[in-house]
């Protein structure tokens, strides 16, 4: 019998994970012990001071492995090989943890609701009962959605460093609940928000099936849940290939339903809808991000021997979340369900450069490779969308926000700022220059045409076309349409929606004009540990 | 004919220093007060044509100090360079805004300064009663900074932005009274064809990107002997059409006449003095490329004769004193531009005209300006005569002018154009020839301009009572009569070709066919042809107040000018229209329809697909059982 051996962590490389746990654990207790009227402060305070302190971390650890100045595919496997330390994994981190931060802001705002946050006063009352009008006059409010989110978060994190099948799947489950929960719990339009909160966790189970099975089926090919060992395997050309396919298919299927790829996207504008706006955005961001992050490492690393396989399939995926993201996106009534179309086109445009996949030795130096081109896609959408969805959340009547397109007519005269504001982040997200969702595409496209998918890269230039009508017309809506006569108001935000608007915007601007450096910095950092 | 000549020399400036670095100034100065009266506002409006002469004077003034500082340096080393910033890079491709003072530069400097200077305090009276004065002086200065920034340019981009810079100038000036829709007409006109002169210049500067890598005039200037004769053809082509549409020359030509809209002194700074020769100054300038293409020039040569005719048979037929100015202005380029054709022979020579050209003809523009000040702002010579008397110092100093242009012995146009003549028969007889009768017929049409205005019967109308300028338009007047006087010394030892070898190069010995004497007599004699012709026209006979209309098909034809806007008008703008008419039409139909086709389509398909979203979970959890299914046929359909 072999003696039991701890496995060793490098706890200070995987500190900014701990960090956001341990405050996720310790915000449970706060709920616990401290008065209910200082919860709120202390759990912001909370939020926010991990939050930083985890970026801090971050950038010391990206110092720490020398990713900025070494080549490209350096880094360290850490947790006994079940996180991989790279690039990639750690500028995901920094950005999904400033994606955190600014949902952080956006979950602490109280000035819309007055005074109150906008989430139930008493998740557990059913809506419509004595229980809930009494927890609305009371001005009830539930904080635990602060360490929620901050799980969720730790999820997010550990989604693209995962280095394992298990690892992954934990992961995914880790980011998943808290936020099925989360989608439930809208102060406002309660029936609606539970009922997408309902199917968000009974299909997002159902796809979790999926790539359980698919996980098996892998280790029944491989006879290992590492990457590594899964790349040797296909490299040696094992026998069952059709375990293999079977179960690339089936964790794909998973995947590409994080990322609300089509068919898979079904509940993204029900659940998009019905969530608590500023949950909202920390999903469209924060998933988004993590699971392409996710399953570039799991494509590129583990599966990128069998890439002659699987790409025919993300073609086929990335045409039909194209299309349905653009056209049904056409005939949208209401803007959150529109950006959620938005979201399912964007992540087809990001298959598209999924497809820019290459051998290393083919990529010459200084070319945009697909894992760059994508990373920097996910940096301006992430930043992008957050900034809409709390462009929102300030559209408002005395029943919350207004959502309803018609009613959006004419708010250019009613507030230029925000209708201004907003019609710069459509036209980023349509591609229009000096915006950063066109160099976002550019590269992206670069790099997809780069690998020879010509075809596909015309059929995503086409639905880039078709996309920026989409935004045009809630242009022209706001800008050339007469007000409708009980038009919303715009409500005057605190300093915390303010800043999320502010620095989305600033750095939908600057992505734009002068993308140099963080494409060159991410030239550089941009390429798996394998 | 046209051989190649001596290599042109290199563009080699040292940097300057010492009273050199005041050269930015000499542009900043005037564009600091067309910023000023022009952003001032109103509050400006008591003083502000103070502030723009003040501006162009001082800039005369430091153009003189670097002038005489050049004057005291060595002849091989007045080319200097004053460096002022980067103004943008593109790979290997910079373009850095950098001055170039040369002997060249600076008889321009001297030239748009001085008379800038004389044509600003003489408008300060002529523009007295004009309510926008002040923008009217914010104009002038634009215009004289642009001018400047034009002729100090070392780079052909630079250059280009002077270009574009007189032109807008030019544009705003012209449609100074815009209320009047002929000057508003006119204003659009000259820009339109200024535009496609305009587009030779971007382009030949693109060809010597291509050729030379790059625009600056040191590159360019070094490296063109050794590049290829097509392309330095080209570039000789191209720059010539730039210099046909700002020097309103042949096929470019028909803007200038309606140019003569705009305030008088803008006719003779602008479209008499200074813009409309900067297509001379780009020829001369360029000597690098046209003497080592040979054929370029003959183009250049062949422009030059049509239009110094064309203009001048226009300038018989016009009653109108400034369009007949105007002609004669054409006419004179036509001068310059033949000159400059000529090669390394010609290129001073051409400067030379252009300089008494600038004195003479802002005299005579001026003096039609005072006789029109005095007339109650008609322009027609019918209305005319015997205005001598009612105006002595205006008639003293257009004579002066006149004199000067018909090449009366001893005036300065006598000295120019005398060396253009002798200089073009020697290189072909033919060319030569038609300068010379451009002479003569130089000689008709000005002398019937003296004869109608200032002689003859009187044939004012009623209530108009001719006198005299006030002392800030007649001094400008004296002040240009004595250059129109005096402007030959410039030739005196043979100066301005010694002065200007080091840029165009240093013409070959070469006799005229028969001594320059006799083509002198030979000048005068046929000028005196045209000068009694005139007489006998029109001074001899009693001028009818009203345009005879039974006249010679000849007469009709250049009361037409020449029929060229007929001609533009029927060959390019009737079938332009219709294009665009028929484009137009094609893009509300077809392309419209297309795209509203697709829309309408899209939104159809949109709403099929939209059914698909039913809110069931039990729906979602099927099209995603689909979509596995699809997936996994998707990887197996390829591994068969």
């Amino acid at each position: 019998m072999t003696p039991f051996k701890a496995p060793s962590v490098e706890y200070s490389l995987i500190a900014p994970v701990l960090i956001i746990l341990g405050v996720a654990v310790v915000g449970v207790l706060v709920e616990a012990f401290v008065p209910r009227r200082l919860r709120y402060v202390v759990q912001t305070v909370l939020a926010l001071g991990g939050t930083v302190a985890a970026i801090v971390e971050t950038i010391i650890v990206f110092n720490r492995l020398n990713l900025g100045d070494t080549h490209p595919g350096s880094g360290r496997l850490a947790v006994m090989g079940a996180l991989a330390l790279d690039g990639p994994t750690i500028y995901l981190w920094l950005l999904i943890l400033v994606i955190g931060l600014l949902a952080v802001l956006l979950f602490a705002e109280r000035h819309l609701e007055g005074g109150l946050l906008s989430f139930a006063g008493q998740a557990a009352a059913l809506p419509g009962t004595d229980a809930e009008r009494e927890a609305a006059t009371k001005g009830l409010e539930q904080t635990e959605v602060f360490p929620l989110m901050m799980f969720a978060l730790a999820g997010m994190l550990m989604f693209p460093a995962a280095n394992d099948l298990l690892t992954m799947f934990v992961a995914l489950e880790v980011l998943s609940l808290p936020l099925y929960l989360l989608c439930g719990l809208s102060r406002r339009r309660r029936l609606l928000s539970q009922e997408a909160a309902m199917k968000y966790f009974i299909l997002g189970a159902f796809s979790s099936a999926f790539f359980v099975y698919g996980i098996a089926l892998v280790y029944g090919y491989s006879g290992s849940m590492g990457f590594a060992e899964i790349s040797q395997a296909i490299g040696g050309r094992t026998g069952g290939h059709g375990l293999l396919l079977g179960g690339i298919g089936l964790m794909a299927v998973g995947l590409l339903f994080k990322i609300g790829a089509a068919p898979f996207h079904a509940w993204t504008p029900d659940v998009y809808q019905g969530a608590p706006t500023a949950v909202t955005a920390f999903m469209a961001a924060g998933t988004k991000v993590a699971a392409f992050g996710a399953m570039l490492r799991l494509f590129y690393v583990a599966f990128g021997g069998a890439r002659w396989d699987w790409t025919p399939m993300i073609w086929v995926v990335a045409i039909m979340t194209l299309v349905v993201g653009s056209a049904l996106a056409l005939v949208q009534s209401d803007i959150k369900r529109l950006l959620a179309y938005s979201s399912i086109a964007h992540a087809g445009f990001l298959l598209v450069g999924f497809l820019g996949i290459r051998s290393l030795v083919d990529i010459s130096a200084g070319e945009i490779s697909a894992v760059p081109a994508i990373l920097f896609y996910l940096t301006t959408y992430g930043l992008t969308i957050m900034a809409a969805f709390a462009l929102v959340t300030l559209v408002r009547d005395a029943g919350g926000e207004v959502g309803h397109l018609a009613r959006w007519s004419g708010l250019g005269k009613e507030s230029p700022a925000v209708a201004g504001l907003m019609a710069f982040l459509l036209l980023a997200m349509a591609g229009i220059p000096l915006t950063s969702g066109f160099t976002g595409k550019w590269a992206l496209f670069a790099a997809a045409l780069a690998a020879g998918a010509w075809p596909m890269v015309i059929i995503a230039v086409i639905g880039s076309v078709v996309a920026a009508y989409i935004y045009l017309r809630v242009i022209v809506l706001m800008f050339f349409s007469e007000p409708v006569g009980d038009g919303p108001t715009v409500a005057m935000p605190s300093i915390m929606t303010s800043v999320v608007i502010a620095v989305g915007t600033a750095a939908t601007l600057v992505l734009g004009v002068v993308p140099g450096p963080l494409l060159d910095l991410l030239g550089r950092i941009g390429e798996f540990i394998r | 004919m046209l051989v190649p000549m001596s290599a042109a020399p290199v563009v080699d400036p040292t940097s300057a220093h010492g009273a050199f670095t005041l050269l930015w100034l000499v542009i900043a100065l005037p564009a600091l007060g067309a910023v000023v009266l022009l952003l001032g506002g109103r509050r400006l409006d008591k003083f502000g044509h103070l502030i723009g002469t003040a501006m162009a004077v001082l800039s005369f003034v430091v153009s003189l100090i670097l002038f005489i500082t050049l004057l005291g340096r060595d002849s091989a080393d007045r080319s200097v360079s004053q460096h002022l910033w980067t103004w943008f890079s593109a790979g290997h491709y910079k373009v850095e805004i950098s001055l170039l003072y040369d002997q060249l530069s600076a008889l321009f400097l001297l030239l748009i300064t001085g008379v800038g200077s004389l044509i600003h305090v003489y408008s300060i009276g002529y523009m007295e009663h004009d309510e926008r004065r002040r923008r009217f002086f914010g104009y002038l200065n634009l215009f004289v900074a642009a001018m400047l920034t034009l002729v100090l340019a070392g780079d052909y981009v630079g250059v280009f932005l002077g270009w574009e810079g007189v032109g807008l100038a030019s544009y705003l000036l012209i449609g100074f009274w815009q209320h009047k829709t002929s000057a508003a007409v006119a204003a659009k006109k000259a820009f339109i064809v200024n535009r496609v002169g305009d587009i030779g210049l971007s382009l030949g500067a693109g060809l010597m990107f291509v050729t030379f890598g790059s625009t600056a005039f040191t590159v360019v200037s070094a490296n063109a002997p050794h590049a290829s004769k097509a392309a330095l053809t080209a570039i000789g082509l191209l720059l010539l059409l730039a210099a046909c549409g700002k020097s309103a020359q042949f096929p470019l030509q028909s803007w200038l006449l309606d140019a003569m809209e705009g305030p008088t002194p803008v006719s003779a700074l602008i479209h008499a003095a200074t813009m409309v020769t900067a297509g001379v100054y780009l020829i001369v300038r360029s000597n690098f490329i046209f003497t080592n293409a040979p054929d370029a020039r003959t183009g250049v040569v062949i422009i030059g004769c049509i239009t110094l005719m064309w203009g001048a048979i226009i300038g018989c037929a016009k009653d109108d004193i400034k369009k007949t100015l105007a002609g004669s202005t054409m006419s004179q380029i036509g001068y310059m531009i033949l000159a400059s054709g000529l090669g390394v022979v010609g290129y001073a020579f051409a400067i030379f005209h252009l300089l008494t050209h600038g004195f003479f003809k802002a005299n005579m523009f001026l003096g039609a300006g005072s006789v029109m000040h005095g007339m109650d702002d008609d322009v027609d010579m019918r209305h005319y005569g015997a205005l001598r008397k009612a105006m002595p110092i205006t008639f003293a100093t257009f004579a002066m002018g006149y004199l000067a242009i018909i090449g009366f012995p001893g005036f300065s146009g006598f000295w120019s154009k005398d060396k253009i003549i002798e200089t073009a028969l020697t290189e072909n007889w033919v060319v030569g020839l038609c300068a010379l009768l451009g002479a003569g017929i130089t000689g008709f049409y000005m002398t019937r301009l003296m004869l109608m205005t200032y002689f003859t019967n009187k044939r004012w109308e009623k209530d108009v009572h001719p006198h005299e300028s006030p002392k800030v338009m007649t001094y400008p007047l004296i002040a240009l009569a004595a250059l129109s006087v005096l402007g030959g010394v410039l030739l005196a030892g043979n100066w301005i070709v010694d002065w200007l070898s080091p840029v165009v190069g240093v013409p070959h010995e070469s006799s005229p066919p028969i001594p320059s004497l006799a083509i002198s007599a030979l000048a005068v004699l046929v000028v005196a042809v045209g000068v009694a012709t005139a007489w006998l026209l029109v001074g001899a006979q009693e001028v009818p107040r009203v345009a005879p209309e039974k006249v010679s098909v000849f007469t009709r034809a250049a009361r037409a000018d020449l029929y060229g806007d007929a001609f533009n008008e029927e060959i390019l703008m009737r079938p332009g229209d219709r294009l665009i008419r028929d484009l137009d039409t094609f893009d509300r139909t077809a392309v419209d329809g297309f795209v509203n086709g697709i829309a309408t389509s899209l939104t159809a398909i949109a709403n099929r697909l939209r059914l698909a979203q039913t809110g069931y979970v039990r729906t979602y959890a099927l099209s995603m059982l689909g979509g596995a299914a699809i997936v996994v046929l998707a990887l197996l359909v390829v591994n068969l």
